[in-house]
């Protein structure tokens, strides 16, 4: 039960504030940081609480805490929610951010508080129900369901660029691009519901039944083209680079909190659907699939990486680091080690915390100078207190040093390939030059170089520094110490990699005669 | 007696008919119409309950009570009766005669009840003419408009080509086979084979009816038409003349499927072309009825993928979504009526009428996004069901051209349905603009349209009773 607690909580607490405006302009705020922090809470409370190291020898899932009830007996639909190591992370995560998303809007946000409340809080709960569904009709419930709340969020909030209506362009792609690959994710769920009807002669959306289907029914040509229709919904979401188009334009558009849900969360949900869905429903077309998703992925990570030098928006620039960095986890995913995708699991937690404190940093920055334009900054070191200092540690954390999380999952990531594609890891670990050089140009540009005024710019206030120092906390504390993360998700990826090599072995037999 | 009983709706919307015309003819008094008007057709709703305990039961050998045509039945009642609360709110504005509408209104009923439940050609003709000769008047209703006068005249005048070519089509069929009724056309064409007169008559049928549907490329009339009249009228004429054509359209196909590949490939190609044009039309649109004109071309274009395939799911489907798609067009063209109630002048159908419509009327603007959500078939709303369904059927049936059909239809759906929505939310243009009263939840219209917006979510969070319920129709 307390996993529909975990759902519900954001949805009525969204309730509560839009209803809550009418009390004036602080309680929405405070209800939605109070509705966040029971949220985290609760985690936490089931991460204490909770054994994850939960294992079964066929490679079966083995869910820590599960919940069911019928839904659509029509077509065997039910309300199935299950929660292991991976997605405990990713709810924690979930949770974390969504904190952050409210105290960074506290004061950027002036108009209409209590409906922007009510959409930030609902994509939040969309995203816990992603991460928490596990019949696949819900997931893509919850999936498609997500994506209204974010439209909104970008197209009535989000900053307008030189033309007046590029905001709700750019909400429009959004909501297009992750919609039409959505649909063909259910064409491949029905693919697959319609070729377990043929077997068994029932309908059925659930996981465990689907996968056995999806492993002994289908016929090698209909399993690539279903996995295709999973992975292109996920590639889209994640990005991956021909598909990435809205990414860009949604994360300049949108508000601090918007960006900071879409790094931070949104992104992550395409590699938890990779992880738990594509991969083990399909094992053996994944398998064949990965060298093309290797290529994408170096594709990615070099593509971000050199249209991030080039950008003259900070928002646009961290946005293709973005996409750079999900290179590096779409590397770890179907490399299919254990070790990579423990990698990949780090990875995600750091991209979210380096990638939101950058969009935060960038928000406070807009908040002074009123601008996201590089080229109008510049020697800010000197005029704000305090700020420049956290976007260098930030920074230095988004190209992977020693010491912060993302070192930690980037090492793992190409260090758990490394085995068995060699050569990807080597041409993918020059992306790390190129992070360096954007990286850098971040500082030069904004925060060295001559000053283009000298008056002296606002320092950053308690609740501006709390949260960039409990961020930056995170990302050491993760850095120094992985293992509570790494030793939660250990079940849950080692799952997943039973999976993929359990169907490897005769597939690989079978080529190399 | 078993037939009187099944028959007991139809009779209680003509007789409802009749007692209108005598009060009119008595005294001219518009609550009081409207009231006897909202009486007779619940009563006739009530009298479905007993109509389905007889069914399945043949009444002539015209027409026949089954599930199918109780489903039918209701689903036109309920559309009449929110037409009905909606033109009371609208009416109260017009100059001249109001009571009329009314009077057509229920004629315009009694004919699709006669559609869904006809089992023969003649009581299909007979049905449809009943159907579509009221709606000529009531599309013209405010004939001060030019627009609503220019909407009458030109329903009727592709009407009557479109009856015209349905009436050569069954006389062609008829030459052939001999037989009239739907069963007999059926067995009839299942031993005739591929012969050009069969096939002329069956195209030519099909073109009489894809008019009434607005299948492209007979659609032409749709959007002029749509914004043109009234919007009460222009409900009616989106909700249940709709459903009434596609039932029976659904009825003949399965008493009489398809068999020639050449016309089987055809309906296909409609389809699929439909469901673009539809969509690809409405992109540019800037008037909110105009643009449900276009969009409701696309969904029929998604419907007639369960035509198409005519197998399995396919019944089910068609049934489902038109409960999804009757239930939001009401919503939808509910608000744009509301808006424009009392009548003065056109109708505030423009897009610039709404832009910032939540920060007035904060639940209306709810109604009227939970309807652009259902009809983009976003989840939570009855919209997504309906679409999972068309999904569902053309996967079951490895159609994949249909199925690419209907997920980039829907992606370019998108982005008029978004532009709608965003509208409502952007702020205030200082200009002069057009309002629902302020007390226009605590009204018919307004309850009736909160009470669809309510349905539509809880429909879509919920569907099972729905699905059982129309599970239980189609297979009885």
């Amino acid at each position: 039960m307390i996993l529909v607690w975990l759902i519900l909580i954001p949805f009525i607490g969204g309730l509560l504030c839009w209803q809550a405006e009418r009390l004036g302009e602080q309680p929405p705020r405070w209800i939605a940081l109070g509705t966040m922090l029971l949220e985290l809470a609760l985690v936490l409370g089931v991460w204490w609480q909770g054994d994850f190291a939960l294992n079964t020898a066929q490679g079966a899932a083995a869910w820590a805490i599960e919940w069911r009830a019928d839904w659509i007996p029509r077509f065997g639909i039910e309300v199935h929610l299950a929660l292991d190591g991976l997605s405990l992370i990713m709810i924690a995560l979930t949770g974390l951010l969504g904190v952050l998303a409210v105290v960074c809007s506290w004061h950027e946000i002036a108009r209409r508080i209590g409906f922007f409340h009510l959409n930030l809080l609902w994509i939040l709960g969309g995203v816990v129900g992603v991460f928490l569904a596990i019949d696949l009709f819900l997931f893509f419930f919850f999936w498609e369901m997500m994506l209204v709340p974010m439209y909104f969020l970008i197209a009535l909030w989000g900053h307008s660029g030189s033309t007046g209506n590029t905001r709700i362009q750019a909400a429009t792609k959004f909501f297009i691009y992750t919609q039409a690959s959505g649909l063909l994710m259910l064409v491949a769920i029905l693919g697959l519901v319609f070729a377990h009807h043929a077997a068994t002669g029932e309908y059925s959306f659930s996981y465990e039944a689907l996968r056995h289907t999806a492993q002994n029914e289908l016929s090698d040509g209909m399993a690539w083209w279903l996995m295709l229709g999973f992975f292109i919904a996920f590639a889209v979401k994640m990005p991956v680079v021909p598909l990435h188009g809205w990414l860009p334009d949604a994360h300049a558009q949108a508000p601090t909190a918007g960006s900071v849900d879409l790094a931070g969360i949104l992104l992550k949900t395409a590699a938890y659907g990779m992880l738990r869905f594509a991969l083990p429903l399909f094992p053996e077309a994944s398998q064949a699939f990965a060298p093309v998703a290797m290529g994408l992925g170096i594709l990615g990570i070099f593509y971000g990486a050199i249209l991030a030098c080039g950008q003259h928006d900070l928002k646009r620039l961290i946005a293709y680091s973005s996409i750079s960095h999900m290179g590096f986890v779409l590397i770890g995913i179907y490399s299919g080690t254990e070790l990579a995708l423990q990698g990949v699991v780090v990875l995600m937690v750091a991209h979210a915390f380096s990638a939101s404190g950058l969009f935060i940093l960038s928000g406070q920055l807009y908040e002074r100078l009123h601008t996201r334009d590089m080229r109008l900054m510049g020697g800010l070191w000197g005029r704000i207190k305090g700020l420049p200092g956290f976007a260098l540690c930030f920074v230095a954390a988004s190209m992977g040093m020693p010491g912060t999380a993302n070192f930690v999952g980037e090492f793992l990531v190409l260090f758990g390939s490394f085995e068995a594609w060699p050569w990807v890891v080597v041409i993918a670990s020059v992306g790390f030059v190129l992070a360096a050089i954007y990286s850098l140009f971040i500082m030069q540009r904004v925060y060295f170089g001559p000053a283009k005024e000298e008056t002296p710019l606002g320092g950053l206030d308690r609740r501006e520094g709390m949260m960039m120092l409990g961020l930056l906390a995170l990302v050491l504390w993760v850095g120094l110490y992985p293992a509570p993360l790494l030793s939660t998700s250990e079940a849950a990826m080692q799952n997943v990699e039973r999976i993929m090599t359990l169907e490897q072995t005769p597939a690989m037999s079978e080529e190399t005669p | 007696m078993t037939s009187l009983l099944a028959l007991s709706p139809l009779i209680l919307v003509c007789a409802t008919a009749i007692v209108v015309m005598l009060t009119i003819a008595w005294r001219r008094h518009h609550e009081l119409t409207a009231t006897l008007t909202v009486v007779g057709l619940n009563l006739a709703l009530v009298a479905q309950v007993v109509a389905w305990w007889q069914a399945p039961v043949s009444v002539t050998p015209l027409m026949t009570v089954d599930g199918l045509a109780v489903f039918g039945g209701v689903l036109i009642l309920i559309a009449t009766l929110a037409c009905a609360t909606l033109g009371h709110a609208y009416l109260e504005g017009a100059q001249g005669p109001r009571e009329e509408y009314y009077l057509l209104l229920l004629c315009a009923a009694a004919g699709g009840l006669a559609l869904v439940s006809s089992r023969h050609l003649a009581a299909l003709f007979f049905g449809l003419e009943l159907l579509s000769m009221p709606l000529y008047g009531m599309l013209a209703y405010t004939y001060r408009e030019r627009g609503a006068l220019e909407a009458g005249i030109k329903y009727m005048v592709l009407s009557a080509a479109a009856s015209a070519f349905l009436l050569f089509g069954m006389a062609l069929l008829y030459s052939r086979t001999g037989h009239l009724d739907f069963a007999g056309l059926g067995e009839a064409l299942a031993t005739a084979g591929g012969d050009g007169w069969l096939m002329a008559g069956m195209g030519m049928m099909l073109i009489g009816l894809g008019f009434k549907l607005s299948i492209v490329p007979f659609h032409l009339w749709t959007p002029d038409v749509y914004e043109g009249s009234p919007a009460p009228a222009a409900t009616f004429l989106a909700s249940a003349s709709k459903v009434a054509v596609l039932l029976v359209l659904l009825r003949l196909l399965q008493s009489s499927p398809v068999q020639d590949a050449w016309l089987h490939s055809l309906l296909a190609v409609l389809a699929f072309v439909t469901m673009l044009v539809g969509n690809l039309l409405a992109l540019t649109q800037n008037d909110l009825k105009r643009l449900l004109g276009y969009s409701s071309i696309a969904h029929f274009g998604y419907l007639l993928v369960a035509l198409v395939v005519n197998d399995g799911l396919a019944a089910e489907t068609a049934a489902l979504y038109l409960v999804t798609y009757v239930l939001t067009t009401l919503g939808a063209f509910g608000v744009v009526t509301l808006l424009s109630s009392p009548y003065s002048g056109a109708d505030a159908s423009q897009l610039h009428h709404y832009r910032g419509l939540f920060w007035r009327r904060p639940y209306l603007t709810a109604v009227l996004t939970v309807m652009m959500l259902s009809l983009a078939g976003i989840p939570f709303t009855a919209g997504f069901i309906g679409k999972f369904y068309i999904v569902a059927v053309g996967v079951e049936a490895s159609r994949w051209w249909l199925v690419g059909g209907v997920v980039a239809g829907s992606a370019i759906g998108l982005y008029y349905y978004l532009r709608v929505m965003v509208t409502l939310f952007l702020p205030e243009p200082g200009m002069q603009r057009r309002d629902a009263t302020t007390d226009w939840a605590q009204r018919a219209g307004g309850v009736v349209v909160l009470g669809l917006a309510a349905l539509v979510v809880v429909l879509g969070v919920y569907p099972a009773p729905m699905i059982d319920w129309v599970r239980f129709m189609v297979a009885g």
